[in-house]
């Protein structure tokens, strides 16, 4: 579970001799175009100017009864900002979800650490998790929206969390590299809370504030666990003491 | 040690079979392991696909032949899963890129140093330092992307300077069409060359239109399109290589001949255990392939197997750089263009009126490959490393 010294070939100091040569010839050949860097940022500012969105908000497919009481309470502001945030979230809690479903499975395989998340802890968080998509599917269902469509904010922020699937369930990765991953969703998680919040205030949705208020705090919980479990490994780590620790946790 | 092929009959086809454990094994170390591991990797993917589609359009036009054709294709696609997902998933798109060209780049380099055929040598050679530039321009992307070094990925083995400018590399198609080699006459390493090169160029091909599109970066879009589109053109190129009178079955053999002496080759030099342990395991199914070939060709061609195969196969192909190598053949020969079947020095030969109006269509609204390299020289830890040790702000923080 340390990290290890070994043979890392990556660095020129691993290579002397050939990243010398490497370095002399790239330095005897001049580029082959004037230029720098800002060619390329011409290029995307330009894609951008022209650029399409990359999709929409759907307008809430059913307009009657109880819904049609909730677009209405949502008149006179744009309800796509709120249908966003919320699709928004609504994905990153189900991503999230089945982050903690990985990092359990790697736990089963390399168990923890003093000072590390129990089994136990691991499963609570997902529990949690689990309920806030069940928490957000009936928010957007209460205005007349569908939580099953994906919403532009959804789609982004999809994208922009695909390389924690890919830390969490390499199975090279170890349980504190994993919680490394698990630490840029949570910082997100809480500062995506505060503003939805905010936004659902905005809109007046005093019910749906003082639902995602107490979810709030469960995010503010996972986030000082995940830091905590954090700050014991590297405690562990520079004194050398991880596998020897991470063997004593695991047998007990 | 020389490998006998045609006494050395590996695996039977009957007892090759895989689980998916087997199939999915623990990937290379992007870090920790030797580049060439992934070389090799690389390659063999390359030869493994090319195998399975000439199975496939040979199926096509066969009747009689697909049955057995069926078999020894499913056998190969596994290999080809197998050796493809060696491939580490730390390992980004693009940095997968920079070693599909420290490929093209190295082991071309081999090959048109070992090449008999002058003619075909320097088709090598001509191919070669396209593919040289391509490293160049794709090394300026993922420093200007990702803000990554391409050496942490090809391990100073390689050289990162321009080549044959990518944007003159663009030509008719009349004007990569190459002549052949006489099935006849040409050495079997001139078409074991033939089909080796044809088969990294062609994965190339296929690796960038998949992935091309599954970057949001238009710079990143622009420069895959258009080097792909390059190497339909080395596609072309290899491919007109090889003498279109070699029957299919006569085909097959040779292409199960390359696969023989490739896993071979890897064998001989591979450091990684478990990947040296799956070479030597395909090797010996490529073995049993040869001879079920070999058994088809005989039986309906009537013709002895010792008209297209000699005993041993050549040395193997050499891992290493090709640094000093690539150096000359960039110093003598990448002012040299193509025209129809020949590779002329344009200041006596011009490029055809045709190559010349294709070229300046494409590039007309501007070249990825320039706007992407702009100004650029690669140095140790990316650019940034180096603007940062001269304390100079960066030119995108000057210009507003």
């Amino acid at each position: 579970m340390t990290t290890q010294m070994g043979l890392n070939r990556t660095g020129a100091q691993v290579s002397p001799i050939d990243s010398k040569e490497a370095e002399a010839a790239a330095r005897s050949v001049p580029p082959s175009s004037p230029g720098g860097p800002e060619d390329a940022a011409r290029i995307r500012t330009d894609y951008a100017r022209e650029a399409p969105l990359i999709g929409s908000v759907s307008l809430p497919g059913s307009v009657r009864g109880v819904v049609a009481t909730a677009v209405q309470l949502l008149k006179g502001k744009a309800p796509a900002a709120l249908i966003d945030k919320l699709g928004d979230r609504l994905a990153f809690e189900r991503s999230g979800s089945r982050l903690y479903e990985a990092l359990l499975a790697k736990f089963d395989a390399t168990g923890s650490f003093a000072g590390g998340p129990s089994r136990h802890d691991l499963v609570t968080i997902h529990h949690e998790e689990v309920g806030h998509v069940d928490l957000l599917c009936g928010s957007l269902e209460g205005i007349g929206a569908d939580p099953t469509a994906m919403t532009p904010c959804a789609d982004v922020i999809g994208v922009a969390s695909m390389g924690l699937f890919q830390v969490v369930t390499d199975p090279r990765t170890s349980l504190v590299q994993s919680l490394e991953a698990l630490l840029v969703a949570e910082l997100t998680d809480n500062d995506s809370w505060r503003r939805l919040i905010d936004v659902a205030q905005m809109f007046g949705q005093d019910e749906m504030v003082r639902e995602f208020r107490l979810a709030e705090v469960a995010e503010r919980r996972h986030l000082e666990l995940v830091r905590r479990w954090l700050d014991n490994a590297a405690q562990l780590e520079v004194r050398g003491d991880m596998d020897e620790n991470a063997e004593q946790v695991k047998a007990a | 040690m020389a490998l006998d092929i045609l006494r050395e009959r590996g695996v039977p086809l009957e007892r090759q079979s895989f689980n998916w454990r087997e199939i999915v094994g623990h990937p290379f170390s992007k870090l920790d392991d030797d580049a060439f591991t992934r070389v090799r990797v690389i390659l063999m993917n390359g030869i493994e696909m090319e195998s399975v589609r000439f199975s496939h359009s040979f199926a096509r036009m066969n009747r009689d032949l697909r049955r057995v054709l069926a078999e020894v294709r499913r056998v190969e696609h596994h290999q080809q899963t197998s050796v493809n997902w060696l491939l580490p998933p730390d390992q980004s798109t693009l940095e997968t890129t920079i070693a599909y060209e420290q490929v093209a780049i190295e082991v071309t380099a081999a090959v048109a140093l070992r090449e008999p055929d002058p003619y075909l040598a320097q088709l090598y050679r001509f191919g070669l330092l396209e593919d040289y530039d391509h490293l160049y321009r794709y090394t300026a992307l993922l420093d200007r992307l990702e803000g990554k070094d391409s050496q942490n990925i090809l391990q100073y083995y390689t050289d990162v300077t321009p080549g044959r400018p990518t944007l003159v590399e663009h030509r008719a198609p009349r004007d990569d069409v190459r002549n052949s080699y006489d099935r006849r006459t040409a050495a079997l390493v001139s078409k074991i060359h033939a089909l080796t090169i044809l088969s990294g160029e062609q994965q190339t091909h296929n690796f960038y239109a998949n992935v091309g599109p599954l970057y949001a970066d238009p710079v990143a879009r622009l420069l895959y399109a258009e080097i792909d589109s390059i190497e339909e053109q080395h596609v072309t190129q290899y491919e007109s290589m090889i003498d279109p009178d070699e029957t299919w079955l006569e085909k097959w053999v040779l292409h199960e001949a390359t696969e023989v002496y490739n896993y071979w080759s890897c064998l001989e030099q591979e450091e990684n255990p478990r990947v040296r342990a799956l070479w030597q395991r395909f090797l010996d199914y490529e073995l049993g392939h040869l001879h079920v070939a070999i058994e088809w060709f005989q039986r309906l061609e009537g013709r002895d197997v010792a008209e297209i195969l000699p005993e041993s196969l050549p040395d193997p192909l050499e891992y290493r750089s090709h640094r000093e190598f690539v150096r000359k053949v960039l110093a003598d020969e990448v002012h040299l263009r193509a025209v129809g079947p020949y590779i002329v020095d344009p200041r006596v030969t011009p490029e055809t009126p045709e190559t010349l109006a294709y070229r300046e269509r494409l590039n007309e609204a501007g070249s990825p490959s320039e706007g992407v390299a702009a100004g650029y020289q690669w140095s140790p830890g990316t650019e940034l490393a180096k603007s940062a040790a001269q304390q100079q702000p960066t030119s995108q923080e000057v210009t507003p």
